[in-house]
């Protein structure tokens, strides 16, 4: 009980995210029916007993379509924050190490975040099919300057530290240096980012789908759902209402979760932000 | 002082070029021939033929890339794969709606969000602060069409005080061009007002408990006098730091703002341009961007010697 009182936003935050993962893992066993189903004869079916959230132009179920579209919209999140992660904390640590290769990564690093990220995710997206898989990739690529920036400038100020210092004097050879003493000082502010870049990601996503240069059609998700009830948001808005509010709702707890942990994880940083 | 500024603004040249690198190499990224892409479905290899030979694709990389990025300093974005008109013509059709919207957004958050975060900060623990960090997380959460259609379900179809889409252009009277963008501005504002209410709730509280303040305080200055005078001007430098980097998130909420609410803006031009492929518009509307957002953080760079003389470097 004490955690609870102590840290509410970690505890709301990570509860909501449980329980979209969980409704995401188990859309098939919560009453739903194959959201690619047409059924033109009950198409703009307003919410009712039967159609939970009503159907939309093409007969299929909105109430499934949304819970499987939440599959969608929480892989793209979370692999984008761990590919972003993964790619930015890499590019961050050599450059940080390597005073040559630093001044080019770090130009080039300025040169990607000068451009607006959804219009940087539209001109990737731009290059290739609509897939999932491309989605993650674009995002990604869009994400990590900012923690490219982030570690490099963990790894540069730990460089100067007298312990870093001895470990190099004493021969330690690069890689332990980064393993041992750099890697565990750059998790706690990594893992804040990562939930940040989830909910940014989320919403990259659901935006490009919204205007059609996200995942293919075929594929529910919320963006995608949005887009499609469009046409028809002024006489049947619950098209667009029901996925708007899951999408709202996922990225609130993610941010909640973010802003939690990083209260938690550094005081320093809460003061700041 | 006058070197500050010239460097500041050498600094910025290789960022420029660099943004300028990615969106000419973003035609010969995509897969498949440059020359087939710009010469579009019905093009018969002859078409083909001769828009390979005007690419030059037979030139080095460097030579094609200078040549097009002289072109587009002279003004010359190219020709649209899908109108056949010129893109620097299609954009300044449209860029009236897109600076409006834009604009009426940018004094609508800072005129709102800079009291609310300055309110929040002195009146710490209270539930007035709570209430707008709430709002903050809210609003940075919620994805801007989302917002858009929710304000517009509200204010234009069940209350129907304001039109529901369109642009009036100012010239044709202030009235109907406020009651056109207002919604879409405060959609589109609601992220951008969130970050700026917080930054400078936290950098308020980073100051307000500084000596000085103590001192004004002492010496008998009134407290609206101590908040915006003393307080806000040394507050000043992260907020608009954030001021600048948010307007990437402008930019982008743009593009959705304008979908939802029909603006006939650059916005729409672009998802237009998606849609078709169309390489020359997407490469141009991109880089016109980017060179907003870069000039805005100049200025926002610039902007620091008028608050912090000490800043120099």
């Amino acid at each position: 009980m004490g955690f609870v009182n102590r840290h509410p936003t970690i505890v709301i935050g990570g509860a909501l995210v449980l329980a979209m993962v969980l409704i995401a893992i188990f859309a098939p066993y919560l009453w739903t029916q194959d959201p690619t189903a047409l059924a033109p004869a009950k198409r703009t079916r307003p919410p009712s007993e039967l159609y939970w959230f009503g159907t939309d132009m093409l007969g299929r179920d909105v109430y499934s379509r949304v819970l499987y579209g939440s599959r969608v919209s929480l892989t793209v999140g979370f692999s984008v924050a761990i590919c972003a992660g993964a790619i930015g904390t890499a590019i961050g640590l050599i450059s940080g190490f390597t005073r040559g290769i630093d001044a080019i990564v770090m130009r080039a690093m300025d040169g990607l975040m000068s451009i607006p990220q959804i219009l940087l995710a539209i001109a990737l997206m731009a290059l290739t099919r609509a897939s999932v898989q491309n989605v993650i990739i674009a995002i990604s690529i869009t994400e990590s300057p900012r923690v490219c920036r982030l570690v490099r400038g963990v790894v540069l100020s730990l460089r100067e530290q007298p312990y870093v210092e001895a470990a190099i004097a004493s021969g330690t050879r690069v890689p332990v240096i980064i393993w041992k003493h750099i890697l565990p000082n750059t998790l706690a502010p990594l893992m804040v980012q990562a939930t940040f870049i989830c909910a940014s990601a989320m919403i990259t996503e659901a935006t490009l789908s919204f205007i059609g240069a996200g995942t293919p059609p075929i594929i529910p998700s919320w963006g995608n759902i949005m887009a499609e009830g469009r046409a028809l948001w002024q006489v049947k808005p619950y098209i667009v209402f029901f996925p708007a509010i899951f999408l709202s709702i996922t990225v609130l707890a993610v941010n909640l979760l973010g802003d939690g942990l990083r209260d938690a994880l550094d005081p320093r940083l809460a003061k700041r932000l | 002082m006058l070197a500050y500024v010239a460097r500041r603004i050498l600094a910025t040249i290789p960022v420029v070029l660099l943004v300028a690198l990615f969106v000419f190499s973003l035609l010969y990224l995509a897969p498949g021939d440059p020359a087939a892409i710009i010469a579009g479905d019905q093009a018969t290899p002859a078409d083909v033929e001769r828009i390979r030979a005007s690419l030059g694709l037979d030139r080095p990389f460097a030579v094609r890339f200078f040549d097009w990025f002289w072109h587009v300093l002279n003004g010359d974005l190219g020709v649209s794969i899908f109108t056949n008109l010129p893109v620097s013509h299609m954009i300044a059709q449209r860029i009236e709606p897109t600076v409006s919207l834009m604009c009426l957004t940018l004094i609508l958050s800072l005129t709102c969000a800079i009291p609310m975060g300055v309110i929040a900060a002195w009146k710490h623990g209270t539930w007035i602060d709570r209430l707008v960090m709430m709002t903050a997380v809210f609003g940075y959460s919620t994805p801007v069409f989302v917002v858009g259609y929710l304000l517009a379900y509200v204010f234009a179809l069940y209350l129907d005080w304001l039109p529901v889409q369109g642009f009036t252009s100012i010239a044709d009277g202030l009235i109907p061009f406020l009651r056109n963008l207002i919604l879409p501005a405060t959609a589109l504002g609601l992220v951008y007002m969130a970050l700026i209410a917080r930054i400078t709730r936290a950098t308020m509280l980073d100051v307000l408990s500084q000596d000085y303040v103590r001192t004004a305080k002492a010496k008998g200055v009134g407290q609206r006098g101590i908040l915006f005078i003393h307080a806000l001007k040394n507050a000043a430098v992260p907020i608009v730091t954030i001021v600048g980097i948010g307007f990437a998130a402008l930019i982008g909420g743009a593009v959705v703002t304008e979908s939802v609410f029909a603006i006939p803006g650059l916005g729409r031009l672009t998802v237009d341009a998606i849609l078709r492929r169309d390489y020359p518009v997407i490469q141009g509307v991109v880089l016109m961007f980017s060179f907003v957002y870069v000039l805005v953080n100049l200025g926002v760079d610039l902007l620091y010697t008028v608050f912090d003389p000490r800043i120099r470097y």
